[in-house]
């Protein structure tokens, strides 16, 4: 019963993430896609030459930034709400939580777009909210060092409901008479959350970072829409560019280098997060 | 006490009225006359509502063309992808075939794989096949849900083998089984699992891009991705597209929320 199933993935999944492997060896192009005959195996010349393109790096630099950066903020708006919402004192408690969910049921291209608008500079609302606490007007997709900011913004609007409702979880396992007695004890609302609250969900912590990690390093819809990986390729991450490479350009064993050194990058960061995950106690 | 209640409820309101404040001003926008939106202060409500957007976008702009396009993809991406996935589901749970676990613990391990990273082969492969620039091709990437056999399987694991084991002393068949006494018990993951497939295909991006190279094949994300990049002054058609393209969704996950939460939950405690 298990094997249309398994022939699907076998067919549409697994031969095709290991022939990325085997293309990225070739150098499969336009001349290839029209005539099979033009193929010829060239080695680690692909990596080679991604090396030395400055646009490879620029678009991991950003991907590796929209990471660093974009985890940790994410991770804490989305435990931030989940505490909220997990309070005692909240009333009306199932209201919240479906509207700060809301957000990741939407059509990504489409809240993309609105959020083009929010984010305009002379028109958009960010901008005039701003404006009354004295902010001058930020040309948020229109400047390199504000354009990733402005798209993380968007992109943890987007997603923190989805960790959120996973910290909700972990947190309702966490016995109130542990909190209780910390305060008792004179602990103020850092120290519970730092030596109580934490700890005891450690593993989600650990999860919802794999996660997010997994998500930011697959970031492509958001520029396509937002910035077209502008300005001055400020926003062009690890997929754009592989997506340009590969059809847009039609460098496919090129496309599938880029792709299967995306693969390693997440590898090696979850190894990294499991590893600091195991040091720390949390697994 | 009731002092404390009332602020974390203000401060929830709060961080909940920001959160869903984009989507009330694109709907708000939506309503607008042309170019009213692009003012300084940003208007926040239509002076006068009008449906004129919606008109020129089902107009000349052929929406309903693109709408039908993705309730059709999503429609029948979920109709396959539960009967794909529901049988394995089963098997991995109570059906005892060689190198079932080995299969299994592969499975898992292969949920941290990205599907981007195959997505040039598998273009390919479609190409070889005929079906890019297809319904089919869309469609393909559905089939392979490994998720959704995680999830059918740790849902079939609280089913007692001895209510199994009863129909087959019965005589009923593997498919019997399956059908009559399996399907009723599974439905509220079912429709869990329905809803999240039909939501992820209805958003999906980058695929239906590549694949569905003809202007006419295009899904809502696709044709309004394209548009948003040409027609980028146009504020009230560009948000009257956006509420044609995220609100069915909206509305979806909001009548059947709980079976979505829930499903999220059993999907990712498996850490």
């Amino acid at each position: 019963m298990s094997s249309p199933a398994l022939a699907a993935i076998l067919l549409f999944f697994v031969l095709p993430a290991a022939a990325s492997l085997f293309l990225s060896f070739t150098d499969f192009d336009i001349y290839a896609l029209a005539d099979i005959g033009n193929l010829r195996f060239v080695g680690l010349a692909n990596y080679e030459r991604l090396l030395e393109n400055p646009l490879f790096w620029k678009a991991m630099t950003n991907t590796l930034l929209f990471v660093g950066i974009g985890t940790p903020f994410i991770v804490a708006l989305s435990l931030f709400a989940a505490m909220l919402v997990n309070s005692r004192w909240l009333q009306w408690r199932p209201v919240w939580r479906v509207a700060l969910f809301a957000p990741y049921v939407t059509t990504l291209v489409a809240t993309a777009v609105v959020w083009r608008y929010l984010l305009h500079t002379r028109y958009g609302l960010l901008n005039y909210l701003l404006s009354f606490f004295g902010v001058p007007p930020i040309d948020w997709l229109g400047s390199p060092t504000a354009s990733l900011p402005a798209i993380l913004l968007f992109v943890g609007w987007k997603t923190f409901g989805y960790n959120m409702i996973i910290f909700l979880a972990a947190l309702q396992t966490v016995p109130r008479e542990l909190d209780e007695a910390a305060r008792i004890d004179g602990a103020g609302w850092f120290m519970r959350l730092r030596h109580v609250t934490l700890p005891a969900i450690g593993p989600t912590l650990l999860l919802v970072s794999v996660l997010t990690v997994a998500g930011m390093f697959q970031l492509f819809a958001e520029p396509y829409v937002m910035t077209q990986g502008g300005p001055a390729q400020s926003t062009v991450t690890i997929l754009y560019f592989m997506y340009e490479e590969g059809f847009k350009w039609w460098n496919l064993g090129s496309g599938a280098a880029v792709a299967f050194l995306l693969f390693l990058c997440i590898l090696a960061v979850t190894l990294v997060q499991l590893r600091l995950a195991r040091r720390s106690g949390a697994i | 006490m009731s002092l404390r209640r009332w602020s974390v409820t203000l401060l929830a309101a709060l961080v909940a009225l920001i959160t869903i404040a984009p989507l009330l001003w694109m709907v708000s926008v939506s309503f607008m006359a042309r170019g009213e939106a692009a003012q300084f202060p940003p208007p926040l409500w239509p002076a006068s509502p009008t449906f004129d957007n919606y008109h020129l976008l089902f107009g000349s702009f052929g929406v309903g063309r693109f709408l039908l396009n993705s309730i059709f993809v999503s429609t029948l991406a979920t109709a396959l992808a539960l009967l794909f996935t529901i049988p394995a589901g089963y098997a991995f749970a109570k059906l005892r075939f060689k190198g079932r676990d080995a299969i299994f613990r592969m499975l898992v391990a292969a949920l941290v794989v990205p599907g981007q990273i195959g997505m040039l082969p598998l273009f390919l492969e479609l190409k070889a096949m005929g079906l890019v620039n297809s319904y089919a091709g869309a469609l393909v990437p559905w089939l392979a849900g490994i998720f959704g056999i995680f999830l059918v399987r740790q849902y079939c694991l609280s089913i007692p083998d001895e209510m199994l084991e009863a129909a087959r002393i019965d005589g009923a068949s593997e498919g019997q089984i399956l059908r009559r006494i399996v399907l009723p018990i599974l439905t509220p993951i079912i429709v869990t699992l329905a809803l999240y497939v039909f939501l992820s295909s209805w958003n999906d991006f980058m695929w239906p891009l590549i694949i569905l190279a003809d202007q006419d094949l295009a899904t809502l994300p696709v044709a309004l991705a394209v548009n948003s990049r040409q027609n980028v002054q146009d504020y009230e058609i560009m948000m009257a597209g956006a509420v044609v393209t995220t609100l069915p969704v909206l509305i979806l996950f909001l009548a059947l929320q709980r079976y979505y939460l829930s499903g999220l939950l059993t999907g990712s405690v498996k850490g």
